[in-house]
């Protein structure tokens, strides 16, 4: 599915992303955690395909180059973002702009376009799945939408588009207890054996409620460790401080390591 | 400047795709404005004694005017002896049935959108389609007349119905109005004539097609519309111009008579040539535009100007009776090196009276885009409103967005508000949708259809489909 190697990104004079390796195998879920500004939003767009950054390394979605594509042609290979600040897009109908994305990505494939009625029972279910009230479908995408409302949405969006690669970029974030389980929800009803999920997060708290099959740490720019989940509860318990200021060994482990 | 910067500045720099020329056999007077001239048009119209005067008149108020200052418009100075005055395609002019009609000018108007063919015409849509100076024809029109409605062309409604022609005519834009209307009072050509009944709802929508073929003559278009007590007419026009080399003068006046309790819609998409990226070409546009609203009445302008190398323009409601209503929507779209300085007035006269303005602004390119609108409401105008709301929408870095409210009250019961906002279409914007798998063009047009939702709702049905795409293919460019 997705091999990333090498990976490096950077803005200006800014390295953020330092050399990062991750596979990822059909229907699997990988949790990625690690402190602020460690590159986890980076890594995410340089997955989606965000310009500004200078790349090197090779990342591979089913064998092609995800790095060599367009954003919208990545999307069409399957690649979906929920982004961690949803963008506002005033004026523009929520019904309209994901009928116009799943018809892009359609059209993009070389299948046929969804008609109005088709959309609107996909719609439907995808709206149910994240108990989206009726009147969502006619607001404007994101615009005036609370903290909670913008991640669900994003939830939303995965549902219609069913991505082969979802990366959730920190949908947990700002959400209260009951928000947190309607997404969860959500993500764990999209789960299945030929789609796959990076999900990033700050806290081990959603992964109480998203069981991943790996959970990696990301700090400065690199993955300092990889575990199963038990790896997220030793965060809990002990924070990033193990990972953070320590020298690296050689091969890019921490000295002290959180394997205990 | 970053990679999609670039790219929002190639997606604008669209090409314009009614730029051909139709050649057509036509009757153009030499350049140069004198009396003698003004006398000619009349004569070639053979218009009364009376009409003579008028224009006569507003030559001589002409002569001692100064040209408007520009204020944020730069402009070449124009030479008005170099000007012709009077083109015309050597066709008689008006025809009784369709069938008559030039088949060039028919093929022009085929490949404009605007089909003149008795099978083919726009189902419930009036046209009068006007060419150079002269009207050549107007679909519907018996239907109409069974109504009681008239819709024809200004010079047929001169000989038809002089009475109400000179009534009305001068009533809200005077001659001496300023520069343009005296200009165009004094050399207008031709365009279109509303007479709405009393109590008549207007059984489908009239619509004038302005389109500039000939080079080098002045465009002076006279509109008049009246709607008598408790009827309502809803009313668009559109323009294109061929693509040429020299700037191109087109000074339009429109009168609206909105009697007590009638409404008028007016709604212009405005697609006149551009000009090139480099600023060579394209159509000057400066028109005056009023209407008088009466008690109860109401006015609606709403305008999608995506054309011309300059637009000045300011649709404005005199706000006479009380409890009238007046509405100003407008997109106004400078890419390229297009100049755009638009808003509206609004004159509070009678008490309760209302009006709301909702002005968009899209720069792009080197465009320049400016609101300016006057809000006065004088002291008889008892708690009269005011909603404004202007907002810029910047693509690019090398264009400017202004806006320049004025502000007038003498009444101090008046609530006026004033609301602004600019803001760029992000880069956020277009990764978003990107990511969600639009292209970039197809993101663009979206980010700046949504932008002008408001406006484009207030446009019938058709036309806003028309005009969502007019701004889509305004936006469009080399990428893909
Ligand atoms: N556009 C940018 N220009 C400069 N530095 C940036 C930019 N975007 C992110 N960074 C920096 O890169 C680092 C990683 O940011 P980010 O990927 O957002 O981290 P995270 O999502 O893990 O909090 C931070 O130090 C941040 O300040
Ligand atoms: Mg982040």
């Amino acid at each position: 599915m997705l091999h990333v190697k090498d990976l490096t990104a950077a803005i200006g004079d800014k390295q953020i992303l330092k050399g990062l390796d991750l596979d990822v195998g059909a229907g699997e879920v990988h949790a990625i955690m690690g402190p602020n500004g460690s590159g986890k939003s980076t890594f995410a767009h340089t997955l989606a395909g965000r310009e500004g950054y200078e790349i090197t390394g090779t990342v591979t979605l089913d064998d092609a180059d995800l790095l060599e594509m367009e954003p919208e042609a990545r999307a069409a290979a399957g690649v979906f973002m929920g982004f961690q600040y949803p963008v506002e897009i005033p004026g523009v109908n929520n019904m309209y702009f994901l009928r116009t994305a799943l018809n892009s990505v359609r059209r993009t494939r070389g299948e046929t376009e969804v008609s109005a009625r088709e959309f609107l029972s996909t719609a439907q279910e995808a709206m149910d799945l994240v108990e989206m009230p009726k009147d969502f479908l006619h607001r404007a995408v994101n615009a005036g939408f609370s903290g909670g409302e913008k991640k669900r949405n994003e939830i939303l969006q995965m549902a219609v588009m069913q991505p082969r690669l979802a990366v959730l970029d920190e949908t947990d974030s700002g959400l209260d207890i009951d928000a947190l389980r309607i997404i969860a929800g959500g993500v764990n009803a999209l789960r299945g054996p030929e789609r796959s999920m990076i999900v990033i997060t700050h806290y081990q708290r959603l992964l109480d409620y998203i069981k991943p099959d790996f959970v990696h740490v990301l700090v400065d720019g690199r993955i300092v460790e990889s575990g199963d989940h038990t790896l997220a509860l030793h965060l809990e318990d002990h924070g990033y401080a193990d990972f953070v200021n320590h020298d690296l060994d050689a091969s890019g482990r921490p000295l002290s390591g959180a394997t205990s | 400047m970053s990679e999609s910067l670039r790219e929002i500045e190639e997606l604008t720099e669209a090409t314009y795709e009614y730029g051909f020329s139709t050649d057509l056999d036509t009757d153009i007077a030499p350049p140069g404005l004198t009396e003698d001239t003004v006398r000619l048009i009349s004569a070639k119209k053979d218009e009364p004694e009376w009409l003579l005067e008028w224009r006569l008149k507003a030559y001589e108020a002409w002569k001692t005017m100064e040209e408007p200052d520009w204020a944020k418009l730069q402009i070449q100075p124009i030479d008005y002896q170099a000007l012709s005055y009077w083109a015309a395609p050597k066709q008689k002019p008006v025809l009784d049935s369709l069938d008559d009609v030039d088949p060039d000018i028919r093929d022009m108007f085929d490949k404009l959108g605007i089909p003149l063919h008795e099978q083919k015409m726009l189902s419930n849509v009036a046209v009068d389609a006007i060419v150079d100076s002269v009207s050549v024809t107007t679909t519907f029109k018996e239907t109409l007349a069974e109504a009681g409605v008239i819709f024809c062309s200004f010079s047929e409604a001169v000989h038809d119905h002089p009475e109400i022609v000179r009534e009305h005519l001068g009533s809200v834009v005077p001659v001496r109005d300023n520069f343009f209307a005296a200009l165009n009072s004094a050399v207008f050509s031709d365009g279109s004539f509303c007479y709405i009944p009393k109590g008549v709802r207007c059984p489908m929508e009239l619509s004038t097609y302005f389109r500039i073929n000939s080079q080098n003559t002045g465009q002076f278009e006279r509109t008049l519309i009246i709607a008598e007590d408790d009827s309502h007419v809803s009313y668009l026009e559109g323009c294109t111009a061929p693509q040429r080399d020299e700037n191109q003068l087109h000074a339009a006046v429109v009168e609206l008579v909105a009697k007590d309790r009638s409404e008028i819609k007016y709604s212009t998409v405005q697609n006149w040539y551009p000009g090139d990226e480099n600023g060579v070409g394209g159509i000057y546009n400066f028109v005056t535009k009023r209407g008088r609203a009466h008690t109860d009445a109401k006015i609606s302008w709403t305008q999608v100007e995506t054309g011309s190398a300059i637009t000045w323009k300011y649709p404005s409601v005199i706000l006479q009776g009380d409890r009238s209503v007046g509405e100003f929507y407008s997109v106004a779209l400078s890419s390229k090196r297009q100049q755009a300085d638009t808003g509206t007035k609004m004159i509070h006269i009678g008490a309760d009276t209302t009006s709301s303005i909702i002005s968009k602004g899209i720069s792009a390119g080197h465009g320049q885009n400016t609101y300016r609108g006057l809000v006065k409401v004088m002291r008889s105008a008892e708690n009269a409103r005011n909603y404004t709301q202007c907002d810029s929408l910047l693509l690019g870095s090398d264009c400017g967005a202004h806006t320049i409210p004025y502000i007038e009250v003498k009444n101090p019961g008046a609530q006026v508000e004033h609301e602004a906002s600019t803001s760029t279409v992000g880069e956020d914007q277009l990764y978003y949708c990107r990511q969600r798998g639009m292209s970039e063009e197809d993101a663009m047009a979206m980010i700046v259809n949504g932008f002008c939702r408001d406006v484009f709702d207030e446009l019938p049905m058709e036309f806003a489909v028309e005009a969502q795409r007019l701004l889509s293919v305004s936006l469009e460019g080399s990428v893909g």
